[in-house]
């Protein structure tokens, strides 16, 4: 099955200009650590939820984290995006793996995980793009710099 | 030991540190502080301040950052503890006020209630330096070396179980939020 290219990703979000990667890996994204290079310090959260509150202090702090979580662990953090998105109104950025996206749409599983996620955006009103095998990476950058320009959260969701 | 005793003698050793308070301490600092590098972490996401506090100290490693939070508060985000360990921000201390309960729900015991030793937790996640202390003498004389040496540092104070309620501040955490990183300044590394 083909996937994204995480070279290409690693790129983008060097391009970007983020300091830190806030991340719990996922499938999907697991191999990215190993393309970041040394301009992205990696900073290893043990739940969802911790990943967003700590994203948030660095943010606070003038850094500029990208947060990078599978979708059932964004499922978990739901209070902590709460919070930072709609209390603090702290213009995030997330990657979300979308667990099991290509072989739900092929009628090929039944995993909840790959139902549940894009009306779970909807309902957080958090704005996202797909990002799928073979896309350009630069649509990550094209939504963070309006996410930033227009002070709102946003996701790219990697389909797995 | 009452919490407001503990929280009068950190008042006391203020500087320019940043304090996060959360949950009690959050209804309680204000009586004690009120500084622009104070942030009354309310509305808050439960068990979110130590990763908040760790964010902070990563991005500004120039100002010492103390997170002043709840056991309850703690046991939701056990994990934090060794993210923490693993970051090892040297201008981080956590604070964990022992009550044994949820205090602004009705005073319910939490699991373990009074009887977990987080400090124990922090050594055994790769702290460097935690203790547990019992004795208000205890914590004014750990004080002041906690607020000089490198951390990051844990203290677990066993206080008494006191009923308290939180409100939300009637100004908007936005505006509070602009105001509190104003007075963080600008880094000293850009």
């Amino acid at each position: 099955m083909p996937t994204v290219d995480l070279a290409a990703v690693a790129a983008e979000l060097r391009s970007i200009g983020f300091s830190h990667l806030v991340w719990i890996p996922d499938s999907e994204l697991g191999g990215l650590e190993g393309h970041l290079g040394e301009a992205i310090r990696v900073v290893r959260a043990c739940r969802e939820g911790e990943a967003l509150a700590l994203a948030a202090g660095l943010t606070l702090g003038g850094a500029r984290p990208v947060v990078a979580v599978q979708c059932t662990g964004f499922f978990e953090a739901g209070d902590a995006f709460r919070n930072v998105v709609k209390d603090l109104k702290l213009p995030l950025f997330l990657l979300i793996g979308h667990r099991s996206r290509a072989a739900f749409e092929a009628g090929r599983s039944g995993d909840s995980a790959a139902q549940y996620l894009e009306p779970v955006l909807k309902a957080w009103e958090l704005q996202h793009d797909l990002l799928q095998p073979g896309d350009d990476p630069s649509k990550i950058g094209r939504l963070h710099a309006q996410s930033q320009t227009g002070g709102f959260a946003a996701a790219i969701v990697i389909a797995e | 030991m009452r919490t407001d005793d503990c929280l009068a003698v950190l008042a006391q050793h203020r500087t320019d540190e940043v304090k996060i308070a959360a949950m009690s301490s959050a209804v309680r600092w204000p009586a004690h502080s009120r500084h622009p590098r104070d942030l009354i972490y309310v509305p808050s996401t439960m068990g979110g301040a130590p990763a908040l506090g760790l964010g902070l100290a990563l991005a500004r490693p120039d100002v010492r950052v103390i997170v002043l939070n709840g056991d309850g508060s703690m046991l939701m985000n056990l994990g934090s503890l060794v993210t923490i360990a693993e970051q090892r921000p040297a201008n981080l201390a956590l604070i964990v006020l022992d009550n044994g309960v949820y205090a602004v729900t009705g005073g319910q015991p939490v699991p373990g209630g009074g009887g977990v030793d987080f400090a124990q937790m922090a050594v055994g996640a790769g702290w460097p330096s935690a203790q547990r202390l019992r004795e208000l003498s205890e914590w004014e004389m750990t004080l002041p070396a906690l607020l000089s040496a490198s951390g990051p540092h844990l203290v677990q104070l066993t206080v008494e179980p006191e009923p308290t309620s939180i409100t939300v501040p009637p100004e908007p955490m936005p505006e509070r939020l602009g105001r509190f990183v104003a007075a963080l300044g600008t880094s000293e590394r850009s």
